[in-house]
């Protein structure tokens, strides 16, 4: 039997005013799937995500999350969602453990204290956990920021450059932290990154957004093979300076040669 | 995938958050309450102003009632105006002040992605209001009775409807400049500031209705505040309470916080659609 899509969007447009952010956009992610959403600023990444979390209103096409459309539907959903994003802050003034302390009860945490105590472990903020949340440098503050993410145990997880600010080494350490989340508990990770080694090393799939549309979507292999590239940051520059279209040109005439789809739309007929 | 995240699945899948949940309102709470125990000067600051006004006004009062025989009889409607239009001014701005805090430290796209539900959030704020003008009020009125001997406790039942009034309207407009707030973000901070003060010179708080002209007096009545303020006139000089003004009261409060509710869920609305939940700058 085939599992339902923990996330499917179909056609998703959402256009400010005269600017269209996101234009007619469709993708579906399996249970348990870590999918990276790459693109340069200004792709439609942001807002891509924000729809996903009901934050913002599609004008057009539809969302839905875990089975609830969103954003009408995303109390049915919310609490087995979070988030993380360089964007949003947690209160500066409060502890580490009073900031994680007042997520946990808002998202139904059953044992808050225990549940503080593990990620606290997990995540080495042990040390952390009676500083404010002000005085720490960036890098714990993305740990904390990501302890708060894996409060709930979420069912999908939604990462927007969850490696920011780190150095290497604790970069590499957050990854394997994040891996092994997914592995252990089937989450569904979306994440948005410009590190081109996360998502080769984290994400068997990869969706290229550029000027609100999906411009390829593949496998990290697939991707290397096709743009003929050794790297995903040479395949990103290929696609943000417009000489991929040479390589998708190619893709297209070998998919109709062999009566397929390219892979975009053959997910968005999914 | 492990055993275990198919049997969290189903259990996450069974488990639908509550439609009110008081532990998301305590949570929320509790995060205010660690904020204001972790700032003194936020503490001062909710008893500095009130303390400053009423004495201002209560010393005000004494003179003018050395002088003049009317005011001699109406003692206290200074200082007891100063204190209810307190309950309400610094009812919203407790209420505003929370919701902006929210703003401050950029915590917004948090707490709307997290499954507190906008009724929860305001629950929140206005317990939080209540606290904070505890914090503010009570220690003033106990200075009110050291300085100038006004008790205000010593209105009985009436304060207790004057209160009630005067909080459920602060809270309507505090739930209205919220919604203000997440649809136009920080660039509508100075309404949360300042949008009382339109209703200091309409409700009457310092003189009687009848001090305004016929037409301004129509716009007058229309406001909760002023029947509060003409009760307490009532009771202070000619010792009469009027239940009738207070119902009146009641009745237009229960519209203003329906008005309040709907423009929030309008606001809300529209911030969902222009995309300022995640981006609450100015």
């Amino acid at each position: 039997m085939t599992q339902a899509p923990a996330i499917a969007v179909e056609n998703l447009v959402k256009v400010y005013k005269s600017v269209t952010a996101v234009a007619g956009v469709s993708f579906s992610l399996p249970p348990g799937s870590m999918t990276a959403l790459l693109g340069g600023n200004g792709a439609g990444k942001s807002t891509t995500i924000a729809m996903l979390m009901g934050l913002v209103e599609p004008s057009a096409g539809t969302v839905h999350v875990l089975g609830a459309r969103m954003p009408g539907e995303r109390y049915r959903v919310l609490h087995r969602m979070n988030f993380e994003s360089p964007y949003v802050d947690m209160p500066m003034r409060l502890t580490v453990r009073q900031n994680l302390g007042v997520f946990a009860r808002l998202y139904g945490v059953a044992d808050v204290a225990a549940r503080i105590a593990a990620l606290a472990d997990d995540l080495d903020l042990v040390e952390l956990l009676d500083r404010p949340t002000g005085n720490l440098s960036a890098g714990q503050n993305t740990r904390v920021a990501l302890a708060k993410a894996l409060l709930n145990t979420p069912a999908v997880l939604l990462l927007d450059e969850p490696t920011a600010s780190l150095d290497p080494d604790t970069a590499d350490w957050v990854r394997a932290r994040l891996d092994k989340f997914r592995k252990e508990n089937g989450a569904t990770v979306l994440l948005a990154s410009h590190n081109m080694g996360e998502v080769e090393r984290l994400c068997e799939r990869v969706i290229i957004m550029k000027q609100g549309r999906i411009v390829d979507d593949d496998t990290p292999a697939a991707l290397l093979a096709r743009y003929g590239r050794a790297t995903l940051e040479d395949v990103f520059l290929d696609v943000a300076r417009g000489r991929g279209e040479a390589a998708r040109a190619q893709l297209r005439q070998d998919a109709g040669d062999a009566g397929e789809k390219p892979a975009p739309a053959r997910e968005a007929a999914q | 995938m492990t055993d275990r995240a198919d049997a969290r699945r189903a259990a996450g899948a069974a488990a639908m958050p509550a439609a009110f949940s008081a532990a998301r309102v305590g949570a929320m709470v509790l995060r205010y309450s660690y904020l204001l125990r972790s700032s003194w000067p936020r503490i001062l600051d909710l008893i500095y102003w009130p303390a400053v006004q009423m004495l201002m006004w209560g010393f005000l009062q004494l003179y003018i009632a050395e002088n003049s025989g009317f005011f001699a009889r109406a003692g206290g409607t200074f200082i007891g105006a100063v204190l209810l239009w307190d309950v309400l001014f610094r009812g919203q701005l407790g209420f505003s002040i929370s919701f902006l805090e929210e703003m401050w430290s950029r915590n917004l796209a948090n707490i709307m992605m997290s499954p507190l539900r906008p009724a929860e959030f305001v629950a929140a704020l206005m317990i939080m209001s209540l606290i904070r003008l505890a914090i503010g009020l009570v220690p003033v009125t106990l200075l009110a009775i050291a300085f100038f001997g006004f008790n205000l406790y010593g209105l009985g039942l009436a304060l207790v409807a004057f209160f009630v009034n005067l909080i459920l309207t602060s809270w309507a407009v505090g739930i209205f400049t919220s919604g203000l707030l997440l649809r136009y973000g920080l660039g509508a901070e100075n309404m949360a500031w300042t949008i009382m003060f339109i209703f200091l010179p309409l409700t009457c708080v310092y003189y009687p209705v009848s001090a305004l002209p016929d037409w301004l007096q129509v716009i007058a009545w229309m406001l909760p505040p002023t029947y509060v303020f003409e009760g307490m006139r009532a009771l202070l000089i000619d010792k009469v309470f009027h239940a009738g003004l207070m119902a009146q009261a009641l009745a237009l409060n229960a519209v203003f916080f329906a008005a309040g509710v709907f423009a929030f869920l309008a606001f809300l609305r529209s911030a969902r659609r222009i995309g300022s939940l995640l981006h609450t700058g100015e």
